[in-house]
């Protein structure tokens, strides 16, 4: 249970570790573990009672997920009582945009927190999604790796089916309330009202409480989940997120209530274009890890080589087929299942020695430039936006897409660091700003060369939001909880072309700005102080007024022409 | 060619005015009325200007560049001369608010001329307040362009009717000076030995004054303190001497005070500072040659026969003064006047003075010889220093 998670949950770490088959833990070396036993006397004293084998037999057992991560909180984000509160309002809005998308539905969502006591919310969100087919409905809230969209190779919010499961977890965990879910899958269905607890052990759902209730919506989902947490308003809050979210989803609307708010707060749609459904796809070649490729032959059908190539993934014609056979000095018609370790090994070079087309790119669905100037337009005052969206790119046989965006100016504060946002498949990331890659393409431009005032090392200064998404159907995240994006040297190189194409322009806005600044206050000079001049000169030499007016008007002449010239 | 504007505007005088001036006391004369020249020059300079703009073309002042690095010391004429570097002030859209100021201080300045009034540097900073856009900020702002101005016109700003507001200095011991009376022009008979405690003022404007002396030499004196316990002890009378007190770096009027009185009497002037380098670099060299930023004038504004008596740094051995450690701004100083000041640099004995000063990395005041006795300084410092008056550093 623990290997495969391990599995899935480590996309970036490199194959090398475990190319000797089977996927392994990296416990540490129980032999180095006691200090004190190098320094023993050679003769173990007899009373101490050693370990043997049968022994430890007794206390192996296997270790369910959910218990792992019950222990291990902060893997998922719930590290501390404020960032449990975002997670979780995060996994139910990330679920709903998903559920709503996929039916092909203008997302339209309720977030509500109430306070319970000082250190207790709950968290209600509330979708006009498709609603949830009554059977599945435990097994979604309440079982830890249950989802859609772990098995499809396809650009959604979520990945894993990890994240509203943890939360109901963790808010059982802190205080003991189940997860209430309410959901109707069209109008004159039935709404089903269920509480639900996960069996940590089991990793099971228990259901609570099953019943229809009447639920005004004609089709949607509401989750409620009682947690403890803190709610706190500025950096990685809450709002930020809500906020952050509007603009990268400016197809959804969002009504957000928090406490110490008189009323909730309407975040308004700005476009009401859906973006267009990504497909799933197989994967490519060359982003499968030999573990993964052997559990493919292994579990696969088909029943030639070949053929398993074709039809697994995607790009393999069967003249590349073969090519990929030829090299590995395989038979294409060979059984998959009955493919040694050494050959997959084999097998496993030659893909990556082939070439192959790049993965087809419809499986990404980016924001679109147009898309994100509306996005950052209805959020933020600016005088200047630009945005750009790359074409699609390919990391380890997966296709991604970089996305910039740039607001500039108005009432974005002066003096300050650059505000950078940074999504991920059009979910806000919040933290480890310094550990992602986006962060390290930002840093890693000279910003002064477009204008702005940038000390060494540190983000560029100024009145700046900048807007970076990466969309991929399978994003390189560096952990679990989804926060920052693993550097893979073609991920930063399109980071790094996306945020240098929106410097230029800001850069060309900055100057053309400047310099009417600038010819505004040579005017103004002119204007001001020509005038003086003339005074001063009159009197000294004592000439007539008409003389000095002369002599002003020429000087003025003078130099609005020389300006000009 | 430097001086040469000052010369024209000085006119007859100017000539005589030259370091050890042979003719009269008369002939030294130079007082503010030598303003008709200088209303001369303005109008000639704003006539170029209005010329230019009606052809137009764009007006250029040029101003001498006003620091330590474009004065060139002359031993054989005895002060800084300013060497030819000019900076050129071109009437363009960037230049249009300094312009529009230097011109109007000019205005401001004939007009004091024509009405023989007067403006110190605050009031003038003041009347500046009056001009809208162009007025001045700070006073700083003010002063720099009355220096320009003065630059430009290489005349003294008591010529143009600026005064400052600094006070010139205090005399005590056996002097005359012969002012004249502000009502009826009858010459006053000032008696610099009846002040009893208290002492002289030197006049902000000089040119005026006549001397009667039958002192020896004139002991200038850096701080009042000094100042007041010779006085107190009526060291004149015992020495035979003119008793002035600086009170810092002197200013032009006292330094002009103590040139004239030098100059018409052929006496000597021993200079008697705090043996650090301020004293040696900023008062006595000041006194001396004359600065970086008024170097169009230090010609008048110099006292080329001073010499050095001390503290030298070879007092602070020879008499075991008490002593603190030089701070890092006087290392900075010393260092910079090595390597910069084209004084201290022409004379060996300054910089071997200097580097022993800051190989002993010390500086002692004028006070400190009375550790050895209040008077020490009267009955024993003095006497034994000025019998060697030969050994004083140039």
């Amino acid at each position: 249970m623990i290997a495969s998670f391990m599995d899935l949950g480590a996309p970036v770490s490199s194959s090398k570790s475990r190319s000797g088959g089977s996927p392994q833990l990296d416990f540490p070396d129980m032999e180095s573990l006691p200090p004190e036993a190098k320094e023993e006397p050679v003769e173990p004293p007899e009373t101490r009672k050693r370990e043997t084998a049968e022994s430890m037999a007794r206390r192996q057992r296997e270790i369910s997920i959910s218990e792992f991560f019950s222990k291990n909180r902060h893997l998922l984000g719930f590290d501390n009582p404020r960032k449990a509160l975002l997670t979780t309002v995060k996994e139910a809005v990330d679920n709903s945009l998903d559920a709503c998308e996929d039916a092909g539905i203008l997302p339209s969502l309720k977030v509500e927190i109430i306070q319970i006591e000082e250190e207790r919310f709950r968290v209600c969100v509330e979708d006009n999604g498709p609603g949830i087919v009554k059977a599945q409905i435990p097994k979604i809230f309440g079982k830890l790796l249950y989802g859609s969209k772990f098995h499809t190779l396809k650009q959604s919010r979520g990945q894993q089916g990890i994240g509203i499961s943890a939360a109901g977890m963790y808010g059982l965990l802190t205080t003991g309330k189940s997860i209430a879910v309410t959901s109707r899958t069209g109008p004159g269905k039935p709404a089903h009202y269920y509480e639900i607890q996960i069996d940590t052990r089991k990793n099971a759902p228990q259901v609570i409480t099953d019943r229809v209730v009447e639920w005004e919506p004609p089709h949607g989902t509401r989750v409620e989940i009682e947690l403890a947490g803190t709610y706190k308003k500025g950096r990685h809050s809450v709002d930020d997120y809500i906020r952050q979210t509007a603009i990268a989803n400016p197809h959804c609307e969002i009504v957000f209530s928090v406490p110490g708010e008189d009323g909730p707060l309407h975040l308004e749609r700005g476009s009401s274009v859906l973006p267009p459904e990504p497909k799933a796809i197989k994967p490519h070649p060359y982003g499968v890890e030999l573990g993964v490729l052997i559990r493919m032959m292994k579990e696969s059908p088909v029943r030639q080589l070949g053929a398993f190539l074709q039809k697994e993934f995607s790009r393999v014609s069967s003249r590349v087929a073969q090519e990929i056979c030829g090299e590995a000095s395989l038979k294409t018609r060979a059984n998959p299942r009955s493919i040694a370790a050494g050959e997959a090994e084999r097998l496993y070079r030659a893909i990556n020695s082939t070439k192959i087309m790049s993965p087809a790119t419809n499986c990404l669905s980016p924001i679109g430039e147009e898309q994100i100037l509306s996005g950052l337009k209805k959020e933020i005052d600016a005088d200047f936006y630009t945005a750009v969206t790359r074409s699609p790119s390919v990391y380890r046989g997966n296709p991604f897409q970089v996305e910039a965006g740039l607001a500039y100016g108005g009432t974005l504060p002066g003096d300050e660091l650059v505000e950078l946002m940074r999504f991920a498949n059009r979910v806000p990331l919040q933290y480890q700003q310094s550990a992602c890659a986006i962060s390290k393409a930002v840093l890693g431009i000279d910003w002064r060369s477009y204008g702005l005032s940038q000390s060494k090392g540190a983000l560029p200064a100024g009145p700046v939001l900048l807007f970076v998404h990466i969309a991929s159907a399978w994003v390189p995240f560096t952990s679990e909880s989804k926060e920052a994006v693993a550097a893979y040297p073609e991920i930063t190189r399109e980071l790094r072309l996306a945020l240098q194409e929106c410097g230029r322009k800001l850069a060309s806005h900055i100057r053309t700005h400047r310099r009417a600044a600038e010819e505004q206050k040579k005017r103004s000079y002119i204007e001001k102080y020509i005038p003086h001049i003339g005074i001063a000169l009159r009197e000294i030499l004592g000439f007539s007024e008409s003389a000095e007016n002369r002599l002003v008007e020429t000087l003025k002449d003078v130099l609005e022409r020389s300006r000009t010239a | 060619m430097v001086a040469r504007g000052f010369r024209t505007i000085g006119a007859a005088n100017g000539k005589q005015d030259r370091f050890m001036a042979k003719k009269s006391v008369s002939a030294e004369k130079r007082g503010p009325s030598g303003g008709k020249n200088v209303l001369e020059a303005i109008r000639a300079s704003a006539q170029d200007i209005h010329k230019k703009i009606l052809a137009r073309k764009k007006p250029t002042m040029k101003f001498p560049v006003r620091s330590l690095s474009n004065v060139r010391y002359h031993p054989q004429r005895g002060f800084f001369e300013i060497a030819g570097r000019k900076k050129e002030r071109t009437l363009t859209v960037n230049t249009v608010k300094t312009f529009a100021q230097t011109l109007r201080m000019v205005s401001l300045s004939k007009e004091l001329i024509e009405n023989d009034d007067i403006a110190t540097k605050r009031e003038a900073y003041y009347v500046s307040k009056n001009w809208e856009e162009a007025r001045f900020n700070e006073q700083p702002e003010s002063d720099t362009v009355m220096d320009d101005v003065e630059a430009y016109f290489a005349v003294n700003r008591e010529q143009l009717g600026f005064i400052p507001e600094e006070k010139g200095g205090d005399v005590a011991g056996r002097l005359v000076v012969i002012d004249h009376d502000r009502d009826t022009g009858k010459a006053l008979r000032i008696d610099c030995t009846r002040f009893g405690s208290g002492a002289y003022s030197i006049p902000i404007s000089v040119e005026q004054l006549e001397f009667e002396t039958g002192a020896d030499f004139i002991l200038v004196i850096e701080t009042a303190g000094m100042f007041q316990r010779l006085v107190k002890h009526n060291y004149w009378k015992k020495a035979n001497c003119i008793l002035i007190s600086m009170g810092g770096v002197p200013t032009r009027a006292c330094r002009r005070f103590i040139r004239r009185l030098a100059d018409s009497k052929k006496i000597p002037v021993y200079v008697f500072v705090d043996g650090d380098p301020y004293g040696i670099t900023n008062i006595y060299r000041t006194l001396k040659v004359g600065s970086g930023n008024a170097a169009h004038l230090n010609e008048f504004f110099c006292v080329p026969q001073a010499s050095f008596l001390g503290i030298t740094p070879q007092d602070i051995v020879d008499y075991r003064l008490p002593t603190h450690p030089l701070k890092d701004v006087d290392i900075k100083r010393a260092r910079d006047a090595i390597k910069n000041d084209p004084f201290i640099r022409h004379h060996k004995e300054w910089i071997r003075a200097i580097e022993l000063l800051l190989k002993m990395s010390v500086r002692a005041e004028q006070q400190a010889l009375a550790k050895h006795g209040l008077n020490y300084v009267i009955d024993t410092y003095l006497p034994e220093k000025l019998r060697r008056p030969e050994r004083f550093l140039p």
